[in-house]
């Protein structure tokens, strides 16, 4: 706190500062000294820091791209903080501007810092060690050792002896000058010209990439086009001819779940029986499709990434003819797969007929209401409520499958004016009051959804990720040193071999060690001497 | 069922066991307090930094041995004290240590795989971790100095392990069916294991440095290498770890890229990995810049530390995301 105190200017130096002094920058200048400002290792690593703090928000908040559910939750229990934090792109972080900023800002402040050391680098590379230092006593190490041998041998010798310790060696009048550890350098310009083609990696996959997911039960089959995704994004330079035409059915899907008494209920295996057909024409295959094992279809990727159940119903009208029959998947609402979802019969006549359904593949009814206590359909039961209304007009708009929108319906209602509520086990039917119809739970499969998607910038990341670990481990490991020996004569005629070693990065050690060593070694005569 | 207990119970055994040899190296510590202020030649009394390089044994390398010039007041009894209670820690250290390697394996005999599937799992292994280079450097380094923040560590980390964190043995959920279990979990387990060593020593550097500057380098204090020394073995921790951390992060990419369909989402555990990764960053960039060495880089590192530990132990109990499996 000392050093405040001496930078307040005193009272008398208060007038106008002297502006001669300062060079005018113009926009020319201003620009340089932004640029300078830009690359510099303080604003490098203010702005590391700032990645650092800016990504944190993102692992606390809510993400739209995550769970949209839980951002809209979360904006409906804070009605005054959701809004401000949707207005920040604190529910999409990592797409924000200003995350983009940071990360946008720190690439361009490296490559402008790498790209002058690269040339700084080749020259170094070109360049012969350093001239010997006049006295090498300053030197950090130092060791001297007298010697019988002429001051050529010597000199010769500790070339050679420096060069089986892999120094680039420069023998010059009376002195041999030494250095190694270049590929540190070399290391570190490869770390961080390989996270730049890591971004490339990921802009490519961005651009070109798609991924979309389709939900398939059990017999049926998915095909590769657009129509067939429940969801799906696609990069800016993506077109829908890009979708390599093959598909997937699904031959049947096995599930197994923890019985023991130690996690109970956590899945086990996942293991989905798959013919793969990869376009018109072509001979159908056999794959085993499991979660870790996806299946790769021309350049494409297909990963199971859910699953769930889809009760098969039969649905009859008024007049006893069927409206609807067959699966109905339902959506997960929690670990144990207690489902909803919606059964519609549009065609039915005279009123049409919908379900708002619910789904417990292990059923149980208590003071609680029903719901599903083990994720395996051991018990499964099907519980409905009935809507009717008139039968509507073909519009041609999509609808949520999952989700019943009950305008135009009245729901059906007991005499005591409650809904009716209908609960079916697998084999049940029954028939809706005021002879409405019927309805019957025949069975139940299960669906799996597929995740489809192609991310062609991948491989360039991972490599480059490869060599940038590679090149970090050089940049850490390498030790670049520099190693000075003299022959000097001293006062009675002697000739004395002085050795000196500077280290050139943090937290080396040895190089005592290594010196004392040097000098040793080159008091000594070649001939009869063992070196070790 | 039986490996299970006795890998519980030789695990119960090695937090107090290691509490025992924590106690031990306090009371050592207390012990030097009576060993009075050093003269400043008498505060290196290893060099680490040479003697971990040089394959000659060198004087005073394997114990950190009183310097009997330190003062004048301090009795040979009272050293002879210190250098008891320092051996008994250690030896306590290394049944400790025994102790939970057999609870790793036991666990893992137990459950018929590697034992890194929940958090109770992971702890354990990372502690057999920390202890194990911890024995090393003392064997190899003297580095004694250490024996407190780490039993300290090991005791509350094991401790944490078998009552928190503690879950019974089970499968793995089929998103754990990968040789990426293997490659990223250890990995992950032995940088986590070389950032917390870097983090104590940096806090170990602080206390030192403090004490340097204010000229009350005193009692245990003395035995440790000056603030320089330390600094510099922190470094190697660190430096050590952070490109494993980096491969730790890239295994867990492309394990996702199989298990999930992504290779990165934005998971609450990829951002504190991503987080961590960078602090790290920041703390070599800050080496390297001249300016921010010692003081500031230690705390630098300290922060990267608390962030390593944010993301195991925060993000698992506080946060939902993919990576919260198998309980706890």
């Amino acid at each position: 706190m000392t050093t405040i105190k001496t930078r307040e200017p005193a009272p008398e130096s208060s007038k106008p500062a002297p502006q001669a002094d300062l060079p005018r920058l113009g926009w020319r200048g201003g620009l340089r000294y932004l640029w300078t400002q830009l690359i510099s290792m303080r604003t490098a690593l203010i702005l590391l820091f700032a990645l650092a703090l800016a990504a944190i928000p993102g692992s606390l908040v809510p993400q739209r791209r995550i769970s949209p559910v839980r951002v809209t939750d979360f904006i409906n229990e804070h009605p005054t903080l959701g809004p401000i934090y949707d207005k920040l792109g604190l529910f999409n972080v990592y797409a924000s501007p200003w995350f983009s900023a940071i990360y946008l800002l720190l690439f361009v402040s490296l490559v402008g810092c790498i790209i002058p050391r690269i040339g700084v680098y080749a020259k170094a590379l070109r360049a012969r060690p350093p001239k010997t230092p006049r006295n090498l006593t300053r030197l950090p190490a130092y060791a001297a050792s007298e010697t019988a041998d002429s001051d050529h041998d010597v000199l010769d010798r500790a070339a050679t002896a420096l060069r089986q310790r892999h120094y680039r060696v420069d023998i010059r009048d009376d002195s041999v000058a030494a250095e190694r550890g270049y590929l540190r350098e070399a290391g570190n310009l490869v770390f961080h010209i390989s996270l730049v083609f890591v971004l490339v990696g990921v802009a490519i996959g961005a651009l070109f990439g798609f991924r979309g997911t389709s939900v398939v039960i059990v017999g049926q089959g998915f095909s590769n086009n657009l129509t067939q995704y429940d969801d799906f994004s696609a990069g800016a330079r993506f077109t829908d001819r890009d979708l390599a035409p093959f598909s997937v059915n699904l031959k049947d899907f096995d599930v197994k779940f923890e019985t023991g008494p130690v996690q109970r209920g956590a899945a086990r295996l996942f293991r989905a029986n798959v013919e793969v057909t990869e376009g018109p024409g072509a001979p159908p295959r056999q794959e085993i499709l499991e979660v870790n094992k996806p299946l790769h279809i021309a350049g494409t990727k297909v990963h199971l990434i859910g699953h769930g159940y889809a009760p098969k119903v039969t649905v009859k009208d008024a007049q006893g003819n069927v409206a609807f029959s067959g699966p109905v998947v339902m959506l997960p609402q929690d670990g144990n797969f207690s489902s909803i979802g919606a059964i519609k019969a549009p065609d039915a006549r005279p009123e049409r007929l919908a379900f708002e359904a619910f789904f417990f593949p292990t059923a149980m009814l208590d003071d609680q209401g029903p719901r599903s206590i083990f994720p395996d359909a051991l018990n499964p039961a099907l519980f409905v409520n009935v809507w009717y209304g008139p039968p509507k007009v073909e519009t041609g708009r999509p609808e949520n499958v999952y989700s019943l929108d009950t305008t135009g319906l009245s729901q059906l209602k007991e005499a005591d004016g409650q809904p009716v509520r209908i609960g079916l086990n697998v084999g049940d039917g029954v028939n809706l009051p005021d002879g409405k119809g019927s309805i019957q739970l025949d069975g139940w499969v299960r669906w799996v959804k597929l995740q489809i998607g192609a991310t062609p910038g991948v491989p360039i990341s991972l490599i480059a990720l490869g060599v940038a670990v590679m090149g970090l481990c050089l940049s850490l490991f390498v030790r670049p040193r520099r190693v000075w020996i003299r022959i000097r004569s001293d006062e009675a005629g002697r000739s004395v071999v002085e050795v000196g070693g500077l280290d050139r990065a943090d937290a080396r050690a040895g190089l005592t060690e290594d010196v004392a060593e040097l000098a040793a070694e080159l008091s000594r005569r070649p001939e009869g001497v063992s070196v070790r | 069922m039986t490996y299970e207990y006795y890998s519980s119970l030789a695990l119960v055994s090695s937090v107090v066991v290691y509490a025992f040899a924590m106690f031990a190296h306090a009371a050592e510590w207390a012990a030097a307090r009576r060993l009075g202020v050093a003269k400043p030649a008498a505060r290196e009394l290893v060099d680490v930094a040479a003697a971990q390089m040089s394959p000659e044994p060198v004087e005073g390398r394997h114990q950190p041995v009183p310097d009997p010039d330190s003062n004048a007041k301090t009795s040979p009894a009272s050293s002879r004290r210190v250098e008891q209670l320092g051996r008994m820690g250690v030896a306590l250290t290394v049944i400790g240590f025994l102790l939970s390697v057999a609870g790793v394996v036991m666990r893992a005999l137990a459950a018929d795989r590697a034992p890194w599937g929940n958090m109770f799992e992971f702890t354990i292994t990372a502690m057999v971790f920390v202890v194990g280079v911890y024995l090393i450097l003392v064997w190899r380094a003297g580095l004694r100095w250490l024996g407190l923040p780490v039993t300290l560590l090991a005791a509350v980390g094991n401790g944490l392990a078998v009552t928190v964190f503690y879950v019974a043995v089970a499968p793995l959920v089929p998103a754990l069916h990968s040789v990426w279990f293997l490659i990223h979990i250890v990995a992950a387990a032995i940088s986590g294991a070389a950032f917390n060593v870097g983090g104590v020593m940096s806090i170990c550097y602080l206390i030192k440095k403090r004490a340097e500057e204010r000229g009350t380098v005193r009692g245990y204090l003395i035995r440790l290498p000056d603030s320089h020394k330390i600094d510099l073995i922190a470094y190697r921790f660190l430096a050590f770890a952070f490109p494993l951390w980096t491969f730790t992060v890239v295994a867990g990419a492309i394990w996702a890229e199989y298990a999930w369909g992504r290779y990165w989402g934005w998971d609450p555990k990829e951002t504190w990995a991503l987080v961590t990764w960078v602090i790290y960053a920041c703390y070599l960039h800050a080496r390297s810049t001249a300016g921010w060495r010692g003081t500031r880089a230690a705390v630098i590192a300290i922060i990267g530390l608390a962030s390593f530990w944010f993301n195991f132990i925060g993000i698992n109990l506080l946060v939902s995301g993919l990576h919260s499996y198998a309980g706890i």
